[in-house]
């Protein structure tokens, strides 16, 4: 069955990248730019994860999986931070909003899929 | 692959007539042939360039293929052709008087030219064959095109 | 295909630009007191993604400036640091050497160290007191993209061994890595609630267990309470796992990294733990080895259940509890019929990013190219039907007007697909301003209008370097020194402004400056004395203005450093017009300089003059023709044994035969009743250019003859025309550069004619 992944980062080189990993191994990924565009796209969406940067305009990171968490439908999409900062307490953060792990960027490609097999089986 | 294949493989030519003689291109190198329309003149042009012509929407430089070879030039009716083909990723039209046939050939059967005779048209032969009795001349279409040298001049 | 990382790469380039821009654009409002909260916020991101895809890329170098730039604007993000003028002048300096760090990677260029040590050092101190972790530590690691199956032969990836990569380092170091490998291990694992509302799930830990070797899973269900007491959202089941496999505690911890804190978590060998097990011999725990156990099945495909069902359990009252209800709902089998959040969804606006796509440029000037095609023929179309008499008033004729009018709009609409705003080119001139002005030691500011005006993204590029120097001169020559503006009751600050905006289908760009105006005194004495014009010569204020398009001419009384390159306004002006494009020049004394710039919007299409000579039919660039007389048998003068000069008014002008020129035919000699065309070159000197008839007045689409032929003396391109029949657009200053002039054959050359 193929995988879908919602990826949500306002750069487009890493949104390039992304597609290039995920798309590499059977992925179908879905884009989005920042966090409100990223509730928009997730609409009708069942991804069986959820990667989302945190630094983004309009509605960061932490906002947007706080808002995934508050809907029922996707209270147990695992989310998967993907950010440059790896100190714990924006790990913290990030798992207080609802966050289900992490990937420090700039990713390798392989550790990302591993990533994902990890909280999307 | 093999030397047998080799021996076999074949060479489509389409063949033309220029300057009362019979000459031919690799059938691979043609684009299209289309009639004779008046050419737009270029300038300070050498003289066998015939001029440019509206290919659907392109530019194509158009050659007299008679004056390129240092044939007679007859007069340019509408019964001539231009053969458009591809000489180093350019598209050239070659004026001529007609074209006349496809012949396969043998590359076996394809003989490089003596290299005795000292006119112009020689340095534009690859090769020479015979098909039904005719000498078929082979253009060497790279040598056809005048150079940004000659251009320039 | 190309290499997708080098296209990534590229493309990472473009939105670097992109990412400079919004950088700018944000330090300007911060200067310009229009920042918001978010401005700073907007500059800091900017910075960020440059690093973040940069690293990527392992672009060390970019990394670690644009690490150094950020830890200073997060600093400003935070509130530790205060922006005044000084310090947004680094910002805008930092933003400067950022650009420089990003073309020169991207050139594959190595940059002047200098003075990026200077700013780093200037943003350290700013920002010393900041710690580093409030960044994170950041680490350069270049993505390699050794996919299994993005080989070069194309193969399709090899899904199966990515899963299958033993190495899980997601970069944490673990304290007690130190751990032996080992055959047994024991792990003990109770999540906790919060490991369910993040989402994670157990059983894919299992599972990247089972990968590691093989496992053994026993799941407690002790605390599993009565189906009608049972919290779907609490944790309920903890796991025992005997590991079988060569790895060590670390390994096996990283499968746990995410779930670190959301659980009560144990490793131990299985010796460890038998010993442990020894010791507290008596406890109530459970007699391992009698447990039956339940395999992970690491090939399970059935998502719907996404739990291993531990059947055989030794708990006798839960055996009908399965496992799933104690997970968060899973999203795909047990989503609650809600209708969409309606709330959310009636007052949602259309806030999506304004998208964009990106297009190969090769493509767009093909449709360009076609869209071409479409005009011309409908050009043709026109034509047979007024041949063939149809009536004006017939509704074929009027279907054939709006048909014009479609492919115009078409035309236009493609056309704008080339454009693109300003903006960028402007930016680009905000730093030759910061740079001119310090340079020479003067106050300026950079005024900016019409930014968002579009005009051809090529004529935006070739742009870059006229407006640089009409920048610079401004800057150097245009303002005055400081102590002068105070003197003459200015603000000590000058004003450098740089306009742009559509003008009657063109656009027209405009750089002044609110200094002293042009010395026109000055200008003259120079003039002449470099012989360029007569002594007695009688000049307008507008001559004199335009003799700094002379070549050679420089009007700086000192040479200086950034604009006393031997590169005068004669260069502007020359790559200017071979824009299509013309240069005026306004000046008022005490008020200031500005320059004006009209281009064609697009370098397509062209404004031309058809004309007759011989059998050929011509194009003339309209912008070069200044009038066009039909000349009377006193107009003619001759020169030279075999050239003619034409009298237009007070001047004498050199009279060419456009047929001669081009060979076409040998001179006509008389000329009294030719239609002649006066073309204006670059140094304002005029040529009468003889054809025999003018057709029309129209745009052309421009066909470029380089690739096909080569270049042709005189030609700078080709057209097609209604009828079909191609003609060629001509370079009236080539031309002009290379006349022979004969207007008349020679009494000598006619003898030998004769003979």
């Amino acid at each position: 069955m193929t995988r879908t992944v919602l990826a949500v980062d306002d750069s487009r080189t890493m949104r390039d990248m992304l597609r290039l990993a995920l798309t590499e191994v059977g992925i179908k990924a879905h884009f989005a730019e920042d966090g409100v565009h990223g509730l928009e796209v997730l609409e009708g969406l069942e991804p069986d994860a959820i990667i989302t940067d945190i630094n983004m305009p309009r509605m960061d990171g932490f906002g947007f999986i706080s808002a995934v968490r508050k809907r029922p439908e996707y209270r147990g999409v695992p989310i998967l931070v993907l950010t440059t900062e790896s100190a714990p307490e924006l790990k913290q953060r990030a798992r207080e909003a609802g966050a289900t792990g992490w990937i420090v960027k700039p990713f390798d490609p392989a550790k990302l899929v591993r990533a994902i097999d990890m909280v999307a089986g | 692959m093999s030397t047998e294949k080799q021996k076999s493989a074949a060479v489509e030519l389409l063949s033309f007539r220029v300057g009362e003689q019979e000459y031919s291109v690799d059938i691979m190198s043609v684009r299209e042939i289309r009639g004779w329309t008046r050419a737009t003149t270029l300038p300070h042009s050498p003289a066998y360039v015939r001029g440019v012509i509206n290919l659907r929407g392109t530019v194509l430089p158009v050659i007299d293929l008679a004056t390129r070879l240092g044939l007679p030039r007859g007069q340019v009716t509408d019964r001539n052709v231009i053969i458009v083909v591809d000489i180093a990723g350019r598209t050239v039209g070659l004026l001529v008087e007609a074209v006349s046939d496809i012949l396969t050939v043998p590359q076996d059967d394809l003989a490089p030219p003596p290299s005795l005779a000292a006119d112009e048209a020689q340095t534009f032969i690859k090769a020479l064959t015979i098909v039904d009795g005719r000498m078929i001349r082979v253009l060497d279409l790279s040598s056809v095109m005048p150079t940004a040298a000659t251009i320039a001049a | 295909m190309a290499d997708p990382m080098e296209e990534i790469r590229a493309s990472f380039f473009i939105e670097c630009e992109e990412l400079l821009e919004a950088m700018q654009d944000g330090l300007q409002m911060l200067e310009d007191g229009a920042a918001d909260g978010e401005t700073i916020n907007v500059v800091f991101r900017a910075v960020h993604s440059i690093k973040g895809g940069a690293g990527a890329f392992g672009l060390d170098a970019l990394v670690a400036f644009a690490h150094t730039f950020e830890t200073a604007l997060d600093g400003v993000r935070s509130g530790r640091i205060d922006v005044d003028g000084d310090r947004l002048k680094l910002f805008f300096r930092c933003g400067d050497l950022l650009a420089d760090h990003v073309r020169a990677t991207r050139d594959g260029e190595t940059l002047e160290t200098a003075a990026h040590e200077q700013v780093v050092e200037a943003l350290e101190a700013l920002g010393g007191d900041l710690e580093e972790e409030e960044i994170g530590d950041f680490q350069p690691m270049a993505m390699s993209l050794d996919l299994p199956g993005l080989g070069s032969d194309g193969d399709l990836p090899d899904l199966g061994s990515l899963g299958g990569l033993p190495d899980l380092d997601f970069g944490m170091d673990f304290g007690e890595g130190g751990a032996t490998a080992s055959g047994a291990w024991l792990i003990r694992f109770a999540p906790k609630d919060e490991l369910y509302s993040t989402g994670n799930e157990p059983l894919y830990l299992l599972r990247a267990l089972a990968d590691l070797g093989e496992v053994e899973v026993t799941a407690d269900t002790d605390r599993v309470p009565d189906l009608d007491a049972l919290d779907p959202a609490a944790a309920c089941i903890s796991w025992t796992i005997l590991l079988t496999a060569d790895t060590d505690e670390a390994t096996i911890r990283e499968v746990f990294d995410f779930v670190d804190g959301l659980c009560e978590l144990s490793i131990k060998t299985a010796a460890d733990d038998a010993q442990s097990n020894a010791d507290a011999l008596g406890e109530a725990d459970l007699p391992l080895l009698d447990l039956p156990v339940a395999e992970v099945e690491p090939e399970h495909d059935a998502p719907a259940a996404p739990t291993p069902e531990p059947e055989p359990v030794a708990v006798p009252e839960s055996v009908a509890v399965p496992v799933a209800v104690a997970l968060a709902p899973p999203s795909t089998a047990t989503r609650p019929a809600l209708t969409a959040a309606p709330s959310a969804a009636s007052d949602r606006k259309p806030t999506a990013p304004h998208a964009t796509v990106r297009v190969d440029l090769e493509r767009i000037d093909r449709l360009v190219n076609l869209v071409g095609e479409l005009v011309i023929n409908q050009a043709m179309l026109s034509q047979s039907v007024r041949e063939a008499g149809v009536p004006q008033t017939s509704p074929a004729s009027s279907r054939l007007d709006e048909f014009l009018q479609l492919t115009r709009d078409i035309q236009e609409c493609v056309m704008m697909i080339r454009a693109q705003p300003v903006k960028s080119l402007f930016q680009r001139m905000g730093r030759i301003v910061r740079e001119a002005a310090a340079a020479v030691g003067k106050d300026v500011r950079l005024h900016t209008d019409g930014e968002a005006t579009e005009i051809d993204k090529t004529v935006v590029e070739l742009l870059a370097e006229p407006l640089m120097h009409m920048i610079r001169n401004a800057v150097d020559h245009g303002l005055e020194k400081t102590e002068a503006r105070i003197a003459a009751g200015k603000s000590p600050e000058g004003l450098v402004t740089l306009s742009a905006g559509h003008r009657s289908g063109r656009v027209v760009i405009e750089i002044g400056d609110d200094g002293a105006g042009i010395n026109r005194a000055r200008v003259l004495k120079k003039a002449i004395e470099k012989k360029l014009i007569p002594a007695d010569a009688q000049l307008t204020e507008s001559e004199i203005d335009n003799l700094l398009f002379m070549p050679g001419f420089s009007t700086a009384a000192e040479v200086t450093s950034i604009s006393g390159r031997g590169v005068g306004m004669d260069v502007v002006r020359t790559a200017i017009v071979s824009l299509g494009g013309r240069i005026s020049i306004t000046s008022r004394e005490g008020a200031g300089t500005t320059f004006s710039i009209s281009l064609p919007l697009t370098l397509a299409v062209l404004d031309g003059m058809v004309v007759r000579v011989e059998e050929e039919t011509l194009v003339i660039p309209l912008a070069a023709i200044v009038e066009t007389l039909t000349l009377n048998s006193t107009d003619v003068r001759t020169l030279g044994p075999e050239t003619q000069v034409v009298r237009v008014r007070d001047a004498f002008l050199p009279l060419l035969d456009l047929g001669t020129e081009l060979g076409y035919r040998t001179p006509r000699g008389d000329y009294s009743g030719a239609i002649v065309l006066l073309i204006t070159q670059e140094d304002n000197s005029r040529t009468a250019l003889v054809v025999d008839a003018i057709e029309d007045q129209r745009q052309v689409v421009i066909k470029g003859l380089h690739d096909s032929y080569g270049h042709v003396p005189g030609v700078a391109a080709a057209t097609i025309l209604g009828d079909g029949q191609i003609a060629l657009i001509l370079d009236p200053i080539d031309l002009i550069a290379n006349a022979s002039g004969r207007s008349r054959i020679s009494t000598r050359a006619e003898l030998a004619l004769a003979g």
